[in-house]
């Protein structure tokens, strides 16, 4: 059924689309101006030119030389993408989408935002490019992230809080899902993860894949030879999957995907959804997710909120069921570690999503030796996380 | 399909009247309610009933049912529940089919073939299940096709015609025509165009046509009448159980209903099927 456009709904047994039938046509829609756009020189002309003026890309690839000599171990690359405009990796998708949805027609954007990095990034583009933009945000994340919630509305957003379910991301996807069932006609849904109905984890993917694409050449070009692992943190999983993507076919570069602990994975309170989640539906994709033995969804938690999510993009899923890439998980505290180790080496702040991604491959580091080399997907900068920091570590601001 | 669904849609076409199909979610507002309410519903004149299986996150679900759906979380009332409350309600005498509607997740959690197998033993008749559109549903339509079960898929305004005729193949009974681009809940009026749009189904498809979404007064259930074979109503249930205390919400589903559906069964459940 539907438009045939090359583009495959499914990553092994996960993906697909599961969506309320109202939406069918939209999906279609989006599917087949997709890819139209990935086979039109001008949209990527279009595409390159705002990422190199705007978005200021290449971002750079970064040897973390004192933190490297610090561990003893492997050597640490940092993609850069906390230096991407908006401070985080989810600019890059934020473009391509809404140039798509100028293709489309489509003069109102909607967004769900966790942490407030996506939400940001698509005020953004959405104030660059004259689009109407509404964030749908949890209100419980509202509070976490304050300063992004200013940012957004500064940018012209209009940022409603979502006060269902647990009031974080998951919650913040189910009302923009009912507010584009709604205005579908008029409104794009921007999606700030490689999750969802096709075609947006693929789409998502290949708007982030840019990141892995100027890592490969940049190592190649400052190392000499490829990373033997890559490593990135993972929520909906769209800078891991944007890192890691063109590396697939390296089978001699690790791909190592790193989830939130949370208190523990033997506790209640993670979001490790690779690590101990299971297959099902939910978002519109199949993939795994965190959920009871009654198939229903399970609170998440992260000292992170851009991790705080109880399912992953389905690529993801994939890569785990092939073994192509491994998943571990890094507690809230480990992850504290790892924000203030680069800190304090590197004179680099990265937010707390990143901060998981960085612990884990310290110990990497120490594990595989030196002589070898890793990178990291450094997806943002720590501005927005002074806050939820000091509150860890006992300071008051 | 189920003998039932079949035969009250023959016995509607003979007298040509509106069937009326009113929706609860199980467990609200308290699990021990939900049985009395399926057959409040039907002596109030309710046709076909829809049993909403509660899910964490109903994402096509407007405000009043996404609560109904959190109660009942709450409360722990989960798909075993669901089928148990069913089986109950005919154990009590209930007559109408009994339509299971909810999200595709916790189907799966429980295995596709087992949960269709264990919904028809329970007494159920079909399936909503509003995230598993046809081209995804293959493993649960043979399990349908297996046990004699009706899968009622959902077309939209915004459905194609190309999209419209795949779908009606996966019908057996009828199909759920959403009335308007949007969540459930109540709506002051019906949305202008719905002759075009159900004129477009009735194209592809002999089937039984049911309109739902935004129906909540007799004057909507009579419009819907015009164009439809089947009116259905949900989050206005919820409202009428919302309306008063716990205790006597069976009675004021019975009440809203017998208005609502302009055809109260009087006395049904004391001396039985009375057409």
């Amino acid at each position: 059924m539907g438009v045939e456009t090359g583009l495959s709904p499914r990553f092994g047994e996960f993906g697909g689309r599961y969506i309320p039938e109202t939406l069918a046509g939209a999906h279609e829609e989006l599917e087949q101006a997709y890819n139209e756009a990935r086979q039109d020189p001008a949209f990527h002309a279009e595409l390159a030119e705002l990422q190199r003026q705007y978005v200021g890309r290449p971002t750079p690839l970064y040897l973390a030389e004192r933190l490297t000599e610090q561990t003893g171990g492997a050597r640490l690359w940092l993609k850069r993408e906390d230096l991407a405009h908006t401070g985080a990796h989810k600019i890059n998708n934020a473009l391509g989408q809404a140039l798509l949805a100028k293709r489309l027609g489509k003069p109102r954007i909607i967004a769900e935002t966790g942490a407030g990095q996506h939400g940001v990034a698509t005020a953004t583009v959405c104030a660059m490019m004259g689009l109407e933009c509404v964030v749908y945000m949890g209100s419980e994340d509202i509070r976490r992230q304050s300063l992004n919630v200013f940012r957004m509305k500064m940018l012209g957003a209009t940022v409603v809080p979502v006060d269902s379910g647990s009031k974080t991301l998951k919650d913040a996807i189910n009302e923009a899902m009912r507010d584009w069932v709604t205005n579908v006609q008029t409104t794009h849904y921007l999606i700030g993860s490689a999750i969802g109905p096709h075609p947006f984890p693929t789409m998502v993917r290949d708007f982030q894949a840019v990141i892995g694409r100027e890592a490969r050449t940049q190592m190649m070009e400052q190392a000499g030879k490829l990373p033997d692992v890559a490593i990135a943190c993972v929520g909906g999983g769209s800078n891991a999957i944007g890192l890691f993507h063109p590396f697939v076919d390296d089978a001699e570069v690790r791909l190592i995907g790193v989830e939130a602990a949370g208190e523990g994975v033997s506790t209640e309170r993670h979001s490790a959804t690779l690590v101990a989640g299971r297959p099902g539906v939910l978002h519109g994709t199949r993939t795994y997710l965190l959920q009871d033995s009654h198939g229903q969804i399970l609170p998440t938690h992260s000292i992170s909120a851009g991790l705080d999510y109880p399912g992953v993009g389905p690529e993801h899923s994939w890569l785990k069921t092939t073994e192509r890439a491994e998943y571990v998980s890094v507690d809230d505290q480990q992850a504290l570690e790892g924000f203030k180790a680069l800190t304090a080496a590197e004179g680099i702040i990265p937010a707390l999503e990143p901060s998981h991604a960085i612990y884990h491959a310290l110990d990497v580091a120490r594990e595989i030796g030196p002589g070898k080399d890793i990178l990291i997907g450094l997806s943002g900068r720590g501005d927005k996380d002074m806050h939820t920091v000091a509150e860890a570590l006992g300071v008051t601001l | 399909m189920s003998q039932r669904l079949r035969e009250t849609f023959a016995q509607a076409r003979e007298t040509g009247r509106t069937l009326f199909v009113p929706y609860v979610t199980a467990g609200y507002p308290r699990r021990e309610d939900t049985v009395e309410v399926l057959l409040a519903m039907e002596s109030g004149g309710g046709d076909i009933l829809e049993l909403g299986m509660p899910f964490t996150d109903p994402q096509a679900d407007g405000a009043t049912i996404q609560h109904a759906n959190h109660v009942a979380i709450q409360q722990g009332v989960y798909l075993e529940d669901c089928l148990a409350m069913v089986a109950q309600a005919r154990e009590q005498g209930l007559r109408a089919p009994v339509l299971l509607m909810g999200y595709y997740n916790p189907i799966l959690a429980m295995g596709e073939e087992r949960f269709v197998r264990l919904a028809r033993e329970a007494g159920a008749d079909g399936f909503i299940i509003v995230d598993l559109p046809p081209e995804e549903a293959s493993d649960f339509l043979s399990a349908c096709r297996e046990h004699d079960m009706s899968f009622v898929p959902l077309v939209a305004p915004t459905t194609a015609d190309e999209r419209l005729a795949v779908i009606a193949e996966a019908a057996d009974a009828f199909l759920y025509c959403v009335s308007v681009t949007g969540t459930t809940g109540t709506r002051t009026e019906l949305p202008p165009g719905l002759g075009g749009f159900l004129g477009r189904v009735r194209k592809v498809t002999g089937l039984p046509l049911a309109l739902g979404f935004g129906i909540s007064t007799r004057a909507h259930v009579e419009q819907a009448g015009e164009v439809a074979d089947a009116a259905i109503v949900g989050s206005a249930i919820i409202a009428a159980i919302d309306s008063g205390d716990v205790d006597g919400c069976a009675e004021r589903v019975r009440a809203y209903v017998a208005e609502v559906s302009g055809h109260e069964h009087a006395g049904r459940l004391r001396t039985g099927r009375d057409e």
